[in-house]
C-alpha cells in the first residue's frame, strides 16, 4: 500500500528543518550595533579616535627625540629653526626649550587619554554600583545614600581638587582621585532612577521568589539591564575628564615636568604664540579638539543607538 | 513652595558645613605653617607666636574661632604671605572684577544661547539652523582656555583692536574679550539644550492644539512653548554658574584681569592657605546659594516637581 507521506521525503524535511538555524532573535545589542554602524558621523569619529589612540601608543617609535631631551642645536632660535619639518626630525617642530614637540604631543596624548578613559571607567563603575544598590534596596538606605550624593554634588569640587593638589602634591593619582570623587555622582543618580523602574519588573520578582540573594540580583539582573544608559553616560564622561585634567594642567597644577598633557602643551603654546611659533599651540590643539569632537559624535551615536525609546 | 525652600536650605547647610570642614582640615594637614620659613625661628619664639595666634588650640576650636570670625565680623583672617593685606582686602580687590565679567558673560551666554536655540528650533532644517548647530558643536570643543588665547591672537596680535589683558578699571575694551572667552562654550551648550527641548515641545500635543485653534505662530512660541522649553535650560544654569567660577580662574590667568582666580591660583603656588581657604569658602557658599535659588525657581516654574 502506498503511504500518504513518503518516509524519505519526511526525513528530508526534518533534516532541512534541523539544518536551518533557529530563528535569530534581535537582541538590543545587535540592533544597537546596526544602528550605530549606520550612523556615519559616529563611525567616522570612532575610526578617527582609534587612529589617535594608536598614534599615541605607537607614534613614539617614530620619534627622533625623547620628550625631555633638549635639542641644543636649535635652542635659542626655536622660532626660526624649530619649525615642523621632516628633515630635522622634529615632525611637529620644537617647543620653547628646544624639546621635540612630536614626542611631547604623543606623551601628552597618552596622559590625557589615560585620564579620560581610566577616570571615566572608575567613575562609571563606582557610580553604577552605588546607584543600583541605592535604588534596589530603597527605603531609608536609599534616602541616606542619595542625600549624600546631593550634598557632595553641591560642593564646588574644583576648589577641593585644587586644595588636594596643593596639599598632597601634584601627581596624576591625585587628579584621578579628585576628578573621580565627583564624577560618579551624576551616573549614580541616573542609575538609581533606572533601577527604581526595573526593580518592580516580573523577572526581578521571579529572581527574588526563587531566593536569589540581593547582591546577586543587583549584579546579575539589574546592572546588565542598565548597560545602555551606563555606556552612553560613560562616553560623555570621557571628554569631561579630559577637559577637567586640561583645565588643571593649564593652570599649572596638573602633571609635572617632564610629563605633559594636552592642557600643559596648550598652555605652553599660548604663552609663546606671539613669537610666531604657531605650531606649538596648533598641534596640541588639533589633537585636543579632534578627540573632543569625536567623543561628542560617539556619545550622540551611542545615545541614538541604545535609547530604547527610539525603537 | 515653602516646603521646597525649607528642604533646599536643609541640604545647603550641611553642604556648607562639609565644605568648611574639608577645607579647614586639608589646610591643616598641609605641611608647614604660616611661620615656617627658610630661616627657622627659635623654637621658643615660634611657640610664643603660635600661642598668641591660637595655633596650639585643638583643631575644632580653631575652626570654631575661624567660622565665628567670618559669621560675626565677615573676617577671613590675615594672609600668610602678603605682609600688609588681610584676606578681606584681597577679596575686596578681586571679587568685584570677577563679578563684573562673570555676570556679563552669564548674561551673554544665557541671552544669546536661548535666542540662538529658539530661532534654530523654530526654523528647523533651515540654513540658519545648520549654521547654529555647526557653530555650537564647534564652540563646545573650544573651552575657555583655548578660546581666550585664540581671541588674543586674533584681536590683539593680528588686528590690534583690543588690549591683550589687564583690567584698567573695567574699561569696555578690557572687558569684552574675557566675557566672550568665558561665555562662548556655555552659550553653545545652552543653545543646543534650548534647541532640542524647544523642538520637543513644538511637536507636543498642546502646541498642535494651539495651532489648530489658529493662534498666531509668534504667540505660540512666546506664550506657550518657551516656558516649558526653558525647564532643562534652567536646571543647567546651576552647573553653568559653577563652571563660570572655575572658568574665571582661567580668564584671570589668560587675560591678567586680576579677579579672585588670580589670587586663588597665586596663593596655590605660594601655599598661602589663608587666602585659598577664604576664597574657597566665599565662592563655595555663593555656588551653594545659587544652586539653591535655581532649584527653587525650577520648582516654581514646573508645578510637576514636588518634593
Amino acid at each position: 500500500m502506498r503511504t500518504v507521506f513518503e518516509k524519505d521525503k519526511m526525513n528530508a524535511l526534518a533534516d532541512n528543518l534541523a539544518a536551518m538555524d533557529t530563528v535569530k532573535g534581535r537582541s538590543l545589542w545587535t540592533d544597537a550595533r546596526k544602528r550605530y554602524a549606520a550612523n556615519r558621523a559616529a563611525m567616522v569619529s570612532t575610526y578617527v579616535l582609534l587612529a589617535v589612540v594608536l598614534f599615541s601608543i605607537f607614534g613614539g617609535y617614530f620619534a627622533q627625540f625623547s620628550n625631555e631631551e633638549i635639542d641644543w642645536a636649535i635652542l635659542g632660535s626655536v622660532p626660526e629653526k624649530g619649525q615642523p619639518s621632516i628633515a630635522s626630525g622634529h615632525y611637529f617642530g620644537a617647543d620653547e626649550l628646544g624639546r621635540d614637540l612630536y614626542a611631547r604631543v604623543i606623551q601628552g596624548s597618552q596622559v590625557s587619554l589615560m585620564v579620560g578613559f581610566i577616570g571615566a571607567f572608575v567613575a562609571v563603575s563606582f557610580g553604577t554600583i552605588y546607584g543600583a544598590v541605592s535604588g534596589y534596596i530603597g527605603g531609608r538606605v536609599d534616602s541616606v545614600m542619595m542625600r549624600l550624593v546631593d550634598i557632595l554634588n553641591a560642593i564646588p569640587f574644583f576648589f577641593v581638587l585644587i586644595l588636594l593638589l596643593v596639599v598632597f602634591g601634584r601627581n596624576i593619582l591625585m587628579i584621578f582621585i579628585g576628578v573621580g570623587l565627583v564624577s560618579w555622582l551624576g551616573i549614580a543618580r541616573v542609575v538609581r532612577g533606572q533601577t527604581l523602574s526595573l526593580k518592580n519588573k516580573e523577572f526581578i520578582e521571579a529572581a527574588r521568589a526563587t531566593g536569589v540573594p540581593t547582591f546577586t540580583i543587583i549584579w546579575r539582573h539589574i546592572i546588565p539591564n542598565l548597560m545602555g544608559v551606563v555606556i552612553v553616560y560613560g562616553s560623555l564622561l570621557v571628554p569631561d575628564m579630559i577637559l577637567a585634567e586640561s583645565v588643571i594642567s593649564f593652570l599649572g597644577l596638573g602633571v609635572q615636568e617632564p610629563q605633559t598633557s594636552w592642557g600643559v602643551l596648550i598652555s605652553e603654546g599660548t604663552g609663546t604664540m606671539q613669537y610666531g611659533t604657531i605650531w606649538q599651540i596648533g598641534f596640541p590643539l588639533f589633537f585636543f579638539t579632534t578627540v573632543l569632537f569625536c567623543f561628542f559624535y560617539i556619545g550622540d551615536g551611542l545615545r541614538d543607538a541604545l535609547d530604547p525609546k527610539d525603537r | 513652595m515653602l516646603n521646597l525652600i525649607l528642604r533646599r536650605i536643609a541640604v545647603a547647610i550641611p553642604t556648607l558645613l562639609i565644605l568648611t570642614i574639608v577645607t579647614f582640615y586639608l589646610m591643616h594637614a598641609a605641611p608647614g605653617g604660616p611661620f615656617t620659613s627658610e630661616k627657622p625661628l627659635p623654637p621658643q619664639v615660634l611657640a610664643n607666636i603660635e600661642a598668641k595666634y591660637g595655633l596650639n588650640d585643638p583643631l575644632w576650636k580653631q575652626m570654631v574661632n575661624y567660622i565665628g570670625g567670618i559669621v560675626t565680623e565677615f573676617d577671613f583672617g590675615p594672609s600668610f604671605k602678603y605682609k600688609d593685606r588681610t584676606v578681606n582686602d584681597i577679596i575686596a580687590q578681586g571679587l568685584p572684577v570677577t563679578l563684573v565679567y562673570g555676570t556679563l558673560s552669564f548674561i551673554f551666554a544665557v541671552v544669546l544661547g536661548v535666542s540662538l536655540g529658539v530661532i534654530a528650533a523654530v526654523n528647523q532644517n533651515s540654513r540658519f539652523d545648520y549654521l547654529a548647530v555647526g557653530f555650537t558643536m564647534f564652540a563646545q570643543v573650544l573651552p575657555n582656555f583655548v578660546m581666550g588665547p585664540i581671541l588674543i591672537l586674533i584681536f590683539t596680535l593680528w588686528l590690534g583692536w583690543l588690549p591683550g589683558g589687564g583690567w584698567n578699571g573695567g574699561h569696555w575694551q578690557n572687558v569684552i574679550m574675557p566675557v566672550i572667552a568665558l561665555g562662548t562654550s556655555y552659550m553653545a551648550s545652552i543653545a543646543r539644550l534650548t534647541r532640542s527641548s524647544m523642538l520637543e515641545i513644538l511637536r507636543s500635543n498642546f502646541i498642535r492644539t494651539a495651532r489648530a485653534k489658529g493662534i498666531p505662530e509668534r504667540t505660540i512660541i512666546w506664550r506657550h512653548a518657551l516656558k516649558p522649553a526653558m525647564l532643562p535650560v534652567i536646571s543647567y544654569l546651576a552647573p553653568v554658574f559653577v563652571f563660570m567660577i572655575t572658568g574665571s580662574f582661567i580668564i584671570d590667568m589668560v587675560f591678567s584681569t586680576g579677579g579672585l582666580g588670580y589670587f586663588f591660583i597665586n596663593s596655590a603656588y605660594n601655599r598661602d592657605y589663608a587666602v585659598m581657604m577664604g576664597i574657597t569658602l566665599l565662592l563655595g557658599s555663593l555656588t551653594i546659594f545659587f544652586n539653591m535659588i535655581v532649584d527653587i525657581i525650577y520648582g516654581w516654574i514646573d508645578p510637576q516637581i514636588r518634593y
